[in-house]
């Protein structure tokens, strides 16, 4: 539903200001315009969306994903130690962040929810500290290939679509730390 | 040197001889998950063209300005460039809201343009808080979320902060 009030306020202010603004015959050509222009653009990068996932499955099916996940554990045992205790969540939360990394957002969700359902028994509905570090580490995208991104780039004439790729990784890298840190910090200070 | 111009097709050679290694079908595996991408693709479009409509709409009324105008000072404070700020603020909102506008961003400007790329990282870089928040805590029966949402945000104001200091770093503000 808030996507509803979203869409038409956005609609809704861009046609008041238009008369206010004397843009009014622009801003219908534009709405024209723009879907046309989506249409467009899904299908310029329709390939590249295509191929990458295919390439990120036959990623998961030689094992990769499995591969990841045992890299992962320390660390989570280290972020979730609560939680890892139990074989289950433990395995649920690494296959969550290597599908995450892989950008298999259709098999990162279900895992995590898995997880978070563990992690939420006996809480009473309120989030342990543990929960708001599962949650903030998943509102923080890590992709190893931002694919649709780059399938957008390409679509639009980039001359090296996946140039972009380290600085995506510097700035999901600094964006989960201070995710972490502020839920520790947070977590600290937040009465429960 | 643009080593990305070697990232492509070494991976691609990668994972067809790795996985033909590890005895996958890997013709199989590949187009099954082009599939699912095509499936993603066909989830996103109709999404794509409300949000473009509206998108293209704020731009044209000149409201996409006067909004750049208003918070941009702050944002360039931040060292954040301030046509991206619409794409801010429906970033954790909606995927598809900030792919609209991040798309038209890059169109405008260019693909390789320093706002195009602060636009793109800004994309890869971050997620859908609200909408993660909702499922997680929704499907695990959480009512109090107590700081999840605040954290979150912190590091989405980061992600944004970091896309533009990593390109500014990687290609210069040119």
């Amino acid at each position: 539903m808030a996507m509803a009030w979203i869409w038409t306020g956005m609609i809704a202010a861009s046609v008041a200001y238009g008369l206010f603004n004397g843009t009014i015959g622009a801003v219908g050509n534009a709405a024209m315009e723009g879907a046309a222009a989506a249409v467009e653009l899904c299908l310029s990068m329709a390939g590249i969306m295509c191929l990458w996932s295919g390439v990120m499955a036959v990623m998961k099916a030689s094992g990769l994903m499995d591969g990841l996940s045992r890299l992962f554990r320390p660390v989570l045992t280290r972020l979730l130690p609560a939680a890892c205790k139990d074989p289950d969540t433990l395995s649920a939360l690494s296959g969550n962040v290597s599908a995450n990394l892989l950008g298999l957002g259709n098999a990162a969700t279900p895992l995590g929810i898995q997880a978070a359902r563990r992690m939420a028994k006996g809480c009473g509905g309120t989030a342990s500290n543990e929960l708001c570090t599962l949650v903030v580490l998943n509102t923080a995208s890590i992709q190893l290939l931002p694919t649709t991104v780059a399938g957008v780039r390409a679509a639009l004439g980039s001359a090296s679509a996946f140039d972009i790729v380290p600085a995506v990784w510097m700035a999901s890298v600094l964006s989960v730390a201070a995710g972490l840190l502020a839920a520790k910090v947070l977590g600290w200070l937040w009465k429960r | 040197m643009d080593y990305s111009a070697y990232l492509v097709p070494l991976l691609l050679a990668f994972t067809a001889m790795f996985g033909l290694w590890k005895r996958v079908n890997v013709y199989d595996a590949l187009s099954l998950g082009a599939k699912e991408g095509l499936d993603t693709l066909l989830g996103i479009l109709p999404n794509l063209v409300g949000l473009m409509t509206a998108v293209y709409m704020l731009r044209a009324s000149g409201l996409m300005e006067v909004l750049g105008g208003l918070v941009g000072p702050a944002l360039a404070k931040l060292g954040i460039p301030p046509e991206t700020a619409a794409m801010l603020f429906i970033r954790p909102v909606s995927g598809s809201g900030a792919l609209a506008i991040g798309s038209e961003l890059m169109a405008a400007h260019g693909p390789d343009s320093y706002v195009g790329r602060v636009a793109a990282v800004m994309l890869g870089s971050t997620e859908t808080t609200f909408y993660t928040i909702a499922v997680y805590f929704g499907s695990a029966g959480i009512r109090k979320t107590r700081y999840a949402i605040p954290a979150a945000l912190i590091a989405d104001l980061t992600g944004f902060m970091a896309a533009a200091l990593a390109v500014r770093v990687m290609f210069g503000a040119g």
